[in-house]
């Protein structure tokens, strides 16, 4: 297997997700950024799992799960925050000194 | 693929498990469905009794720790993957009680304001439920379930007040910088999988213990990318920015739970990964810590003293406790029995007093209706008894004898200097100066209630506490001055001998 691939694949997700977190801020495409690192992680776990086993495979499973909560409570907040402000520009908020 | 599918198939074998072992766990599973169900059935009508049956679930699953900590056999289930030791049962007894107090503080809070009550209830208790997990996991995926677990419902009650805009603003922060360090320290985790083999911590300490000089930078980015997702949690610089605003943002309750059990689980999934893995690449996760710790402890002080709101004031003095907590790490493995002693005790004693000023200062904003600095001035004219309680946890987190916090930073202070390495020295001098800033900020506090002026038009008529936030009160304040008075009885507690890996 070629693992150097998927981990270089892996490590140009995690990079345009971190990119993606810090720059944007629309909260929605906040949200979308982390999920390409999520998707980076279950990458390097599936490609690393081809030698150790199953429990990177098994890692991914529960990481997928949890990131679909993650992100429900996520778009939770972030409509809750429009309802009140009728934006989800995470610039604008700064009713609290920060 | 097939193959290894069809063999690992074989392989299987149903895990043989210890109900008794988890039967806290079992119990707060429990109580979070009832609490579910009820309120599903019962709607608004069972609002009043929702904090009664949480703090009895809560102290239900105390029983069976008990009994647990009684028999005293460390029990191993699920190969190695979760363990319930002495340490582990210490550290849910914390967790429990600290909610038991959190409820307690809740009580009068939530019935009185706008607020969702039984849904509050619920996700407080699964966030109690995750912690009490990771106290036992010794296994990346258990640690990461259980991580999540206490995050994602403390993200939701960070937001409680749904229609005010600073306790919406101060959950989004709290979640974009949550998700976003979770993320982070998925990948180290993904990583170290590679690099261990396993997602067993033990297994991945031997097998980086065997790397030796081999694949270094790909080491050291994964312990260090988890001890970043790790070091959020903990609210260490710099990954502290959400802390403040959502202190101040959230409900009280909520706030006194975050600073104290959440930290406090943040950090025992460091003590996890650290002391089970990751200590025996000293050369990696020594200076890392040291960073982190030294960051901490001047940063928070330096802009807690500029505060004038008491609850943020509170907020980056938990960011210098947070460096102080983080010290012992910087030793970890020159000192491995003594360090973890030392932290394991400051989580005791810093929960109790942490507590305990959070409920003073709820029972206070109960008349002030402001943690405003200048609106408590004169406060011990006409509340002398909260003043002097308030004062009391300001003096134990100064670290004053005879209160907890001075045994706490004198564990602390031990073991950095017998473990006797640069490192170790330089942090203990870093801690003693930081130990003397902090001491002007509580003070400042503690001198606008006994000395300073009754604001104008401030109602100082007699107040009084309600039931459930005194008796958190009663309970904290005998914690902290019984830690303070006989250390020996938290030293029996959390002296677990070599529990480290390789012991």
């Amino acid at each position: 297997m070629l693992l150097n691939q998927f981990l270089l694949l892996a490590a140009i997700l995690f990079s345009i997700g971190v990119y993606g977190v810090i720059v944007r801020r629309n909260g929605v495409l906040v949200l979308m950024s982390i999920e390409l690192i999520l998707n980076s992680v279950n990458i390097n776990l599936i490609a690393f799992s081809t030698y150790h086993g199953l429990g990177g495979q098994v890692f991914a499973l529960f990481v997928i799960a949890v990131a679909a909560a993650e992100v429900g409570v996520g778009l939770a907040i972030v409509l809750l925050i429009y309802r009140n402000r009728r934006s989800v520009d995470v610039d604008a908020l700064d009713e609290l000194k920060g | 693929m097939l193959a290894v599918l069809a063999q690992a198939a074989e392989a299987f074998t149903k895990p043989v498990m210890d109900y008794g072992a988890i039967a806290p766990e079992l119990v707060l599973v429990g109580t979070v469905i009832l609490l579910a169900l009820l309120d599903s059935w019962k709607l608004e009508r069972a609002r009043a009794a929702m904090p009664a049956l949480a703090g009895i679930g809560l102290l239900v699953a105390l029983i069976p720790l008990a009994v647990l900590a009684a028999d005293g056999a460390p029990r191993v289930l699920l190969g190695g993957g979760y363990v319930v030791d002495s340490m582990a049962l210490v550290l849910k007894a914390l967790f429990i009680i600290s909610a038991y107090v959190v409820v307690l503080l809740s009580t009068n809070y939530m019935a009185e304001g706008d607020y969702w009550e039984s849904e509050y209830y619920t996700l407080l208790l699964s966030s109690v439920l995750g912690m009490a997990v990771m106290a036992s996991s010794r296994d990346l995926i258990g640690i990461f379930v259980a991580f999540e677990l206490l995050s994602i419902p403390s993200y939701m009650l960070g937001a409680w007040r749904k229609g005010d805009l600073r306790s919406n603003e101060a959950g989004l922060k709290y979640y974009l910088m949550g998700v976003f360090a979770t993320a982070i320290l998925l990948y180290g985790m993904s990583l170290a999988y590679g690099l261990g083999g396993s997602t067993n911590l033990e297994v991945i300490g031997e097998r980086i213990a065997s790397l030796g000089t081999d694949g270094v930078p790909v080491v050291a980015l994964a312990l260090l990318f988890v001890i970043v997702g790790f070091g959020f949690k903990v609210s260490a610089v710099p990954f502290h920015v959400w802390a403040p605003d959502t202190y101040e943002g959230a409900p009280t309750p909520v706030t006194a739970f975050l600073a104290v059990a959440s930290k406090t689980a943040g950090f025992v999934a460091l003590i996890q990964v650290t002391y089970f893995a990751f200590i025996v690449r000293p050369d990696v996760i020594e200076p890392a810590f040291f960073v982190l710790s030294a960051a901490s402890m001047t940063v928070g002080n330096l802009i807690a003293i500029r505060q004038t709101n008491v609850i943020r004031l509170l907020a980056y003095s938990g960011i210098a406790q947070a460096g102080f907590m983080l010290a012992p790490f910087a030793v970890a493995s020159a000192n491995p029995e003594q360090s973890l002693q030392a932290l394991v005790t400051y989580l005791v004693i810093y929960a109790a007093m942490n507590l305990g000023a959070f409920g003073a200062i709820i029972a206070i904003t109960r008349r002030t209706r402001s943690a405003e600095l200048e609106d408590l001035g004169g406060l011990f004219t006409y509340m002398p008894g909260l003043a002097t309680v308030f004062t009391l946890f300001l003096a134990s987190l100064i670290g004053i004898p005879p209160f907890g916090g001075w045994w706490a930073k004198f564990g602390i202070f031990a073991s950095l200097v017998d473990a006797d390495t640069g490192l170790g020295w330089a942090l203990a001098v870093i801690m003693a100066v930081n130990t003397a800033i902090a001491a002007y900020y509580y003070l400042k506090v503690a001198k606008a209630m006994w000395f300073d002026d009754v604001p104008e038009g401030a109602d100082t008529s007699p107040v009084s506490v309600p039931v459930s936030i005194g008796f958190a009160l009663v309970v904290t304040v005998v914690a902290t001055v019984l830690f303070g008075t006989l250390p020996q009885l938290i030293n029996d507690a959390t002296d677990f001998g070599l529990v480290a890996f390789g012991g």
